[in-house]
């Protein structure tokens, strides 16, 4: 209509143009496409770094992929036995102390600062622990490790290396912790690391519950453990999975505390194979270890870049395990918060 | 009276009931009461934790502060602890150098995607943009450590060191280019409702674009090429690993953490202040840049801080990509080598003598940690100031 | 009695004193308040206060409550209703700054008693709320909550029988005990509701506007089920529907507010409790008539 009147359709177009305000706003578009690449940036970092580690563990990855992964350190890069199989195993060590120390504590301390605690002086002291432990950075949790568990002390050790003995001596007969640089040391360190991100995504979890859930359960007569046990922990379980699930790949990847507590980075004693490594816990428990982050710090850290296929390679390996474990945490964050709208 | 009640069970019931029939049994009082303490106990180990972190860095550090020479860690002597040097201000100025270029490289990217996610994205590009950021936080920091030395380091900083001054030109061209860009892409709407073949003239723009994008990276490639090698100024790298380099390293694995605290300050304002401010008239870059953004500043701010202090506890990058083993000469220069606190305690404890060394080594990785812990920790403390200065505004 | 405030000292003489119950025919039928025999007396409440920190958000609330009648409890929003109702069964115990004052006796038994265990109190006085809240499970797990928590594993098949039945539900949902209730229409979840409660084999039920999210229909079928229910239950109804109040009800609890003109706060207070059919035919108290006519509120 307003064409019409305005007689040709090159008004028209002027007419569209201020009422729709295009073209004019170039500093607003300029604007955009600038905070659009800093996304950009990031993602081709993503992708230079990607292909940096494939390409670098190519020669590996491509010609030997299985005995890299059931083989052993090495001090020639070029040794037909060299492979991350020790650290694999230490890896999935550290993720079975997380699973169990770090993840009942965390959901507990969770369920207690969501459920239980009263505005109060308590209150106000174990959530700035909580929040202050988030910030500490990993490197001093190392010290912590090295501290407590590596060094140990009369005192300290009634804290955690002798309780743990007792544990084990319930299924074993030897000590298992004779406090010095082994896979309990850096199990619990990092279990210790991850605590507060345990708690924090967990009570996130507990606090996106419906109150008219809790309401409902209250009003028929449920005591507050039915309440938690029935309604909460099951409405927030996925929430606290994909936070669990983030925590351990946190863990999978941490390398500084292990350092800090001696992890061994250079050469260790290969057992036979994975299968009989696995077969005797105690030992491994009680042994020198090395994890996944760290057989790659040490590769790297070998002079010359002699070792760099391997390290690329051992890489690709965990930034599979990782990226899995996180793309895992957030499918499953983003399927819940799509189903409950 | 009687109310002749209707059903059978009613009968039975007198009307005054007994308190014990309401105090409920013991033993569920009991239970409840033991889950509780079971439940507090679980809260109480963080504070337990906190308690024996603060207590085992006093007691070593206790040990270096009171045996140590104090003239030994003060100067700009260099950091050789198995010589009994524990200069504080080499440490102290690397970390600074990193942490303020990882923050150059992490507060702008970080923000802005932040930006981008909150005021910009729609619902459905936020679905594919935000995991870019959510895969980077999940990259360990060894990989980026081994990112910064094979890759960061030679072709990034060396370039940048060989050609100093041309970079920044470069960087012009860049900004300039995204000038383009946005030009294009506003081209390419305007012509999108006309009867002109809008595929053909998205194509030209896009063969433009393309082809300014090949030119300007041929023109920086020739220009490094070209450059005088031994013409040594402040951009020299002199060795392989540099601060930049593993600073560029922390400021990449800082950039999520600064994004998702700034898009939970910039989610936090309220949409009426949106809807107002375009109801002015204003346009949506000013609603975003003279609106949205001061209102969310405490956030934003808070983001930084944290991002600061996640910067300057980074170990494994600087570790690996620093340029610094062991020990370390002063140095004020990011594209020297340098050995930042945490790369020093990394770097004690590796090795065959590591966490016993000689003299005060083992007491100087306290020591160090004591400092970082309380600088990132009152960072963090001013921080969640600012955190709670934004919910308590809104 | 309160002595202070005149004024409310002669609102609670009107609760307790004022009804002459030959003035209406139906009415006759009721006793008044003060009429009730001890034995069938479930609520004896007195100088009833409430207070959310310093905040008392109502105050003075006498009220005697009959066996097997249902009671409305009406009046402007925010003049503490659902916080009285509340109190009945202590779910005020769940909002920390939440207080109580003043004496509720529940069949004698001072509820407010510490040696009191509040969830036996709401096993004995269940709550139906305003908005349905469905447990995400299925029907018959909601059903069943009640007496699982209570500790009943043996003939739950028959406790959800009958409780849905009763709630007048059985019928429609016979045939998919096992499916999710969130798929559930609002009318039919707010009746999983009332059968959930009732489940619990309670005494009395609290319903805070248990129709207020409802459509017309499914209003008149949850009006239709309390009058059924009313044979066996004690009903307390917080509505914001005069006229539902004046068709379901028994008795009439009208609840103000009095703004506190020096600190601006508002206060709720209970105006008049009398007999349903009094109360809105011939209220005692102006502040009710204008109330009830519309003029006001
Ligand atoms: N959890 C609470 N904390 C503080 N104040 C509250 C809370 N719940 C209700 N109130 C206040 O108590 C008063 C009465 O509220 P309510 O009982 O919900 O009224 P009604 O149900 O009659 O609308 C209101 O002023 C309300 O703001
Ligand atoms: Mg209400």
């Amino acid at each position: 209509m307003v064409a019409s009147t305005l007689g040709n359709n090159g008004a028209k177009a002027r007419v569209e143009d201020e009422i729709f305000g295009r073209g004019r706003d170039l500093r607003g578009s300029g604007f955009r496409t600038l905070l659009l690449s800093c996304l950009g940036v990031s993602l081709l970092v993503l992708v230079v770094l990607m292909v940096q580690v494939v390409s670098d563990g190519w020669s590996v990855l491509s010609t030997r992929p299985i005995d890299f992964l059931t083989g052993v350190l090495r001090s020639q890069p070029g040794d037909d036995a060299l492979g991350i199989s020790q650290g694999l195993v230490g890896s999935f060590w550290i993720a079975v102390f997380v699973t169990f120390l770090a993840f009942p504590v965390g959901i507990a301390a969770a369920v207690y600062l969501e459920e239980y605690a009263k505005q109060n002086r308590v209150t106000t002291i174990i959530d700035t622990a909580v929040r202050n432990l988030a910030g500490v950075p990993s490197v001093v949790y190392g010290l912590l490790g090295l501290f407590l568990l590596v060094k140990g002390s009369k005192y300290t050790n009634w804290l955690f290396v002798h309780p743990f003995n007792w544990f084990w001596k319930l299924f074993k007969d030897e000590a298992a912790f004779q406090g010095q640089s082994t896979l309990i040391a850096g199990g619990m360190t990092l279990a210790i690391l991850v605590l507060p991100i345990v708690i924090i995504t967990a009570a996130e979890a507990i606090r996106a519950v419906p109150s008219s859930l809790r309401q409902g359960a209250y009003g028929v007569g449920a005591t507050k453990w039915d309440v938690i046990r029935t309604q909460v922990l099951p409405y927030a379980a996925p929430g606290i999975l994909t936070g669990t699930l983030l925590s351990l790949s946190r863990a999978i990847g941490e390398a500084a505390p292990l350092i800090l507590v001696g992890a061994i980075t250079g050469r260790l004693a290969p057992r036979e194979s994975v299968l009989s490594g696995i077969g005797s816990f105690t030992e491994q428990f009680a042994d020198k270890f090395t994890a996944m982050p760290i057989v790659i710090v040490g590769w790297i850290r070998q002079p010359g870049e002699t070792f760099q296929p391997a390290a690329g390679a051992a890489i690709v390996v965990l930034l599979i395990l990782v990226i899995a474990m996180n793309s895992v945490a957030v499918a499953l964050r983003n399927y819940f918060e799509k189903k409950r709208g | 009276m009687t109310d002749v009640g209707i059903n059978a069970p009613e009968l039975g019931r007198v009307s005054e009931i007994s308190i014990e029939t309401l105090a409920g049994p013991k033993k569920r009082a009991r239970k409840e009461a033991a889950i509780r303490s079971f439940f507090f106990f679980a809260a109480s180990v963080s504070v337990l934790i906190s308690v024996l972190i603060v207590g085992s860095l006093m007691k070593e550090t206790w040990t270096f502060v009171s045996e140590v020479d104090w003239s030994v860690t003060w100067g700009e002597i260099g950091w050789f602890p198995r010589q009994g040097l524990y200069d504080m201000p080499t440490l102290l100025v690397s970390s600074l150098i990193v942490t303020i270029v990882a923050m150059l490289v992490a507060g702008p990217l970080g923000l802005g995607s932040a930006i981008y996610l909150s005021e910009y994205a729609s619902k459905r590009t936020r679905k594919f943009l935000k995991p870019i950021l959510e895969v980077l936080a999940g990259v360990p920091s060894v990989v980026l450590g081994f990112f910064a030395l094979v890759f960061i380091s030679p072709q990034v900083i060396e370039r940048i060191g060989r050609n100093g001054w041309l970079v920044i030109g470069a960087l012009i061209i860049v900004v300039y280019l995204m000038l383009v860009l946005g030009w294009a892409r506003q081209l390419v709407r305007r012509e999108a409702g006309t009867e002109l073949s809008t595929q053909v003239k998205r194509v030209m723009v896009l063969t433009l674009l393309v082809a300014s994008a090949l030119i300007l990276i041929w023109w920086v490639n020739g220009v490094a090429g070209s450059s005088d090698p031994e013409a040594a100024n402040f951009f020299t790298v002199k060795g392989s690993g540099q601060l930049a380099a593993a600073a560029v390293g922390v400021g990449i694995l800082t950039i999520p953490l600064v994004a998702s605290v700034s898009e939970d300050a910039l989610a936090s304002v309220p949409d009426e202040l949106r809807q107002a401010s375009a109801g002015l008239g204003a346009r949506k870059m000013t609603t975003t840049v003279q609106v949205v953004l001061p209102a969310a500043v405490s956030g934003i701010v808070a983001a930084f801080i944290i991002g600061v202090s996640r910067a300057m506890g980074e170990t494994m990058v600087v570790f690996l990509a620093g340029g610094a083993a062991d020990q370390a000469e002063f140095t004020a220069s990011p594209f020297d080598g340098g050995m930042t606190m945490t790369a020093a305690m990394a770097s004690l404890a590796t090795g065959t003598d590591s966490v016993v060394g000689e003299a005060l080594t083992f007491q100087s990785l306290f020591f160090v940690g004591s400092v970082l812990f309380l600088i990132t920790l009152a960072l963090n403390i001013v921080a969640s100031r600012f955190v709670n200065r934004v919910r308590e505004k809104y | 009695m309160v002595e202070a405030n005149p004024p409310i000292d002669e609102i609670a003489k009107g609760v307790r004193m004022s009804i002459d119950s030959s003035d209406m025919a139906p009415a006759a039928a009721l006793d008044t308040p003060e009429q009730i025999s001890a034995d069938d007396l479930v609520f004896d409440v007195s100088d009833l206060s409430v207070y959310y920190g310093d905040f008392r958000a109502v105050r003075d609330v006498n009220m005697l409550i009959k066996r097997k009648e249902i009671t409305a409890l009406i009046g402007p929003s925010g003049c503490g209703k659902s916080t009285v109702l509340r109190s009945f069964n202590r779910m005020n115990d769940l909002i920390p700054t939440a207080r109580v004052e003043g004496d509720l006796l529940y069949r004698g038994v001072d509820l407010y008693d510490p040696r009191v265990d509040p969830v036996e109190v709401r096993r004995r006085i269940g709550m139906v709320f305003q908005k349905p809240n469905p447990f995400p499970k299925s029907i018959y797990d909601n059903v069943a909550y009640g007496p699982r928590v209570a500790g009943k594993k043996k003939g739950l098949d028959d406790v959800v029988e009958s409780s849905l039945k009763k709630a007048a539900l059985w019928d429609e949902v016979k045939d998919r005990l096992q499916e999710s209730a969130i798929g559930m229409s609002g009318g039919q979840q707010q009746r999983l509701s009332i059968a959930r409660a009732i489940a619990s084999d309670p005494e009395v039920l609290l319903m805070d506007e248990p129709c207020s999210a409802l459509d017309p229909i499914a209003t008149a079928r949850i009006e239709e089920l309390m009058a059924e229910l009313k044979d066996e239950y004690t009903i307390l109804i917080v509505t914001h529907n005069m006229q539902q109040a004046a068709r379901v009800s028994d008795r009439t609890a009208f609840f103000s507010v009095q703004v506190d003109e020096a600190n601006d706060r508002r206060t709720g207070l209970l105006v008049e409790y009398t007999n349903t059919e009094k109360l809105f035919s011939n209220p005692d108290d102006e502040r009710t008539e204008n109330y009830i006519t519309g003029r006001f509120g």
